[in-house]
């Protein structure tokens, strides 16, 4: 628990928590985007380079975007404000983080503890992350790809659709 | 093939940049502060006023009489009569401007007031170099700085003050001709007067002998 | 001698740290390697900023500035001082906090792209092994800026500069970053430093540089149209568009937050060209082998200043792209060939060398383009119009 981690980790809960209470939907999306760089620094600190610079290239540089150009097309300029749901939607949230946490809590204690891995750490370089992915994770990274696909069509379709199908 | 035209354009641009060091006639840029092209006749931009003779306060050819002060579009003109009268360049008593000023700085160089004035007092000036750093008062031109000679005015556009002048000098002309006739006009009738004066008598009655006839008939 | 020069910078670094305490020495030695960066690209920036308009200027006949110093070389001191002491207006419906933080955002983003940049033989502040991928992404954090900027200004211009900079942005990021993979590749690293050493080889007097293969040559290409499009320069400067949006995204951005996003798009092109001598121009490798002697930054800056008077040339020439022909040539073009480009990286590297090799890459990359370039042509919307009572 050093002071830059501590740091780092209050900017990311920080962030989170912003993108939950903010009123304007563009702020919630800045906001989220610090969470997601402060988590993108939580990885470069433990040393995972290639996880943390993709984190910052897929989540600061596409999602976000991706959200903020939704909002731009879609929102009026009167409407920023975000309803913040009603009691119902707090309660199945508030269950699903609970779930969330617990499952990952329980990963974390039934995992190795890390005085087990003190000894040797694993060296989680590019060539290595390449080298799983196109040995050991080929089927599962190529369903990913083409459900991806399969989506990115898929929605082009409907924006076809929706324009009367000529062009 | 995609992208001969960018080839192209991108030779032709080339082409500019290093023929404008060889090549002197590319360079068309007149650099201005030192090097000035010769003015052009038709240049006018700010009004000044003119003066005949010596003295810019005497000669001042302004009468003050208030007409480009009204024409002027955007209203920048302001004059202020004088109670009394002066001889002007010919002699003749005039009202004259107290104050005359022209706000360069709302002037539009639209050229009405020296249209519409009557006695060729205004014209157009080509000095523009006038930017100051006072922002109001600098750009406010009081009489001094507007009165300007007749002399001046052939330099800066010889054809038109030339014409002017020839009017100028027929109107002046015409007027003393004028004058001269009212002279003589007066004179003969004061003549007749005299001569009236002399012997009244006789033909104030057969006037009035005639009149008092053609009455009773 | 040659080497001594050559390190000279790397030998002053160590020089000072020896006079200090062992406390301070990793901060020391951080703030040696990032103050460099801090005053030489900058400076650069001012240097180019000259060059660009006088050479505009030439290209147009003209003189360019040449009143501020002798042939104007003060001009940028002015531009300084001029945007420092005019005044800062923000508009009172802005979005004060994103409004602010937008310049600033887009102008450490541009610094950051810096630290994994070798400029010369051991000269890089951090070499991290994933070095290219944290110039792409921090080069995505621009785009964020760039939004912010926009949608905070509370202007319609702005707004539309600012979506109409992301949407060619995401178009041309894809393209940058797949036209760059392939010497990626070809090093099998992410490292700057690596990929830079892989090239600095050389056979016979001829270097290494990814340059002088098919693919390295396309890539190159492809890597310096879609860095133009994503440093917003002419041709792609739709997002600034003088004549229909006025300056887009920063037009509500005055005094010296103006000068931020000035800076940002200079630093930003001069990031991507040094990102492409990186990838495919050899970093600092001399260009013949018997031209070694002559120090490594050097060579890295003369390419460098090299790539940006060709940007401002291709400036001085092209006019502006439709937002159609920019999307069409983005999707259509860039990124089938750009993808055609890494498939022909990876036969390269399977086939035997020779004079084979080259004419059968060539041959593929030279048929998709043309073929590419067709199809681009043919899709045509617009007719061609007539003018009845014209002329
Ligand atoms: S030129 Fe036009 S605007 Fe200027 S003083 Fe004369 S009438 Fe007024
Ligand atoms: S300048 Fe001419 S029009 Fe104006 S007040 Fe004098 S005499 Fe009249």
């Amino acid at each position: 628990m050093t002071l830059s981690f501590l740091l780092l980790a209050a900017i990311a809960i920080l962030g989170a928590a912003a993108a939950m209470n903010l009123k304007n939907a563009v702020h919630c999306v800045l906001a989220l985007t610090l969470g997601m760089a402060g988590l993108a620094a939580l990885y470069l600190q433990l040393g995972a380079q290639f996880v943390g610079l993709t984190q910052l290239l897929v989540y600061v540089g596409a999602v976000a975007i991706l959200a903020v150009f939704a909002i731009m097309l879609t929102r009026s300029r009167t409407g920023e404000t975000v309803a913040h749901g009603s009691a119902s939607s707090r309660i199945s949230g508030a269950l699903t983080a609970l779930l969330v946490f617990a499952v990952l809590a329980w990963a974390i204690f039934t995992g190795i503890s890390p005085q087990q891995l003190s000894g040797a750490q694993p060296e989680a370089s590019v060539r290595e992350v390449g080298v799983a992915l196109m040995q050991r994770f080929v089927l599962p990274l190529e369903i990913i790809g083409v459900l991806l696909t399969a989506a990115l069509i898929g929605a082009g379709v409907l924006a076809i659709e929706e324009k009367g199908g000529d062009r | 093939m995609l992208g001969n035209g960018i080839i192209k354009g991108l030779a032709e641009t080339a082409r500019n940049f290093f023929g404008s060091y060889v090549d002197k006639e590319r360079l068309t840029t007149v650099q201005f502060p030192e090097e000035r092209l010769p003015q052009i006749e038709g240049t006018r931009d700010f009004p000044f006023l003119v003066y005949d003779g010596d003295d810019w306060e005497k000669g001042l050819r302004c009468v003050s009489c208030h007409i480009c002060e009204k024409e002027c579009p955007p209203k920048c003109i302001f004059i202020e009569k004088s109670k009394d009268k002066k001889p002007d360049a010919v002699g003749k008593l005039q009202f004259y401007p107290v104050r005359f000023d022209i706000d360069v700085s709302v002037c539009m160089s639209c050229q009405i007031c020296v249209e519409v004035c009557p006695f060729d007092a205004i014209k157009m000036d080509v000095e523009f170099e006038l930017s100051s750093d006072d922002r109001f008062g600098g750009l406010l031109h009081h009489k001094d700085k507007l009165a300007k000679s007749n002399e001046y005015y052939h330099k800066i556009h010889p054809t038109e003050a030339a014409a002017v002048d020839a009017a100028l000098a027929e109107d002046r002309e015409k007027e003393k001709e004028k004058q001269k006739q009212a002279a003589a006009a007066a004179a003969a009738a004061a003549a007749a007067k005299a001569a009236a004066a002399a012997n009244p008598p006789p033909a104030a009655e057969t006037n009035t002998d005639a009149s008092s006839k053609e009455e009773t008939k | 001698m040659p080497e001594m020069i050559d390190q000279i910078f790397v030998l002053l670094k160590h020089w000072i740290m020896g006079y200090v305490p062992s406390g301070l020495q990793p901060l020391c030695s951080a703030i040696l390697s990032v103050l460099p960066v801090l005053v030489v690209f900058p400076l650069l920036f001012a240097i180019t900023t000259v060059l660009e308009r006088k050479g505009l200027g030439r290209m147009q006949n003209r003189y360019g500035p040449n009143r501020a110093g002798p042939w104007g070389i003060l001009q940028p001191v002015a531009d300084g001082v001029k945007s420092l002491t005019k005044e800062d207006v923000v508009p009172r419906s802005a979005d004060q906090l994103v409004h602010l933080m937008a310049p600033i955002l887009i102008v450490i983003a541009s610094f950051l792209v810096y630290s994994v940049v070798p400029v010369g033989r051991n000269m890089v502040v951090a070499d991290l092994n994933a070095g290219v991928l944290f110039f792409f992404a921090i080069g995505s954090m621009v785009e964020l800026a760039v939004f912010m900027a926009g949608w905070s200004s509370r202007s319609k211009y702005s707004l539309l500069g600012a979506m109409r900079a992301i949407a060619q942005m995401i178009s041309y990021e894809m393209p940058m970053v797949l036209s760059g993979v392939v010497a990626i590749m070809a090093a099998g690293s992410l490292s700057t430093v690596t990929i830079v050493n892989m090239q600095a080889g050389y056979t016979g007097i001829w270097p290494h540089w990814y340059l002088f293969t098919p693919w390295g040559i396309t890539g190159y290409i492809l890597f310096m149209i879609a860095a133009t499009a994503e440093s917003n320069r002419c041709p792609f400067d739709m997002p600034e568009g003088e004549s229909e949006i006025i300056a887009g995204y920063f037009i509500e951005y005055s005094g010296f937050k103006f000068a931020l996003f000035f800076v940002a798009e200079y630093l930003g092109m001069m990031a991507s060209s040094a990102m492409a001598i990186t990838l495919f121009l050899g970093g600092w490798a001399a260009p013949f082998s018997f031209l070694t002697w002559i120090p490594s930054w050097f060579w890295f800056f003369a390419k460098l200043i090299l790539m940006l008077m060709v940007f401002i040339w291709i400036r001085g020439t092209l006019p502006r792209l439709r937002m159609d022909q920019l999307m069409n040539f983005g999707w259509k073009f860039m990124l089938p060939l750009s993808l055609i480009n890494i498939l022909s990286a990876g036969l390269w590297h399977y086939l035997p060398s020779g004079f084979t090799r080259w004419s059968v890459i060539s041959l593929l990359l030279l048929l998709s383009c043309f073929l590419l370039s067709r199809s681009l042509r043919r899709n045509k919307w617009f007719q061609e119009r007539t003018y009845r009572f014209a002329s």
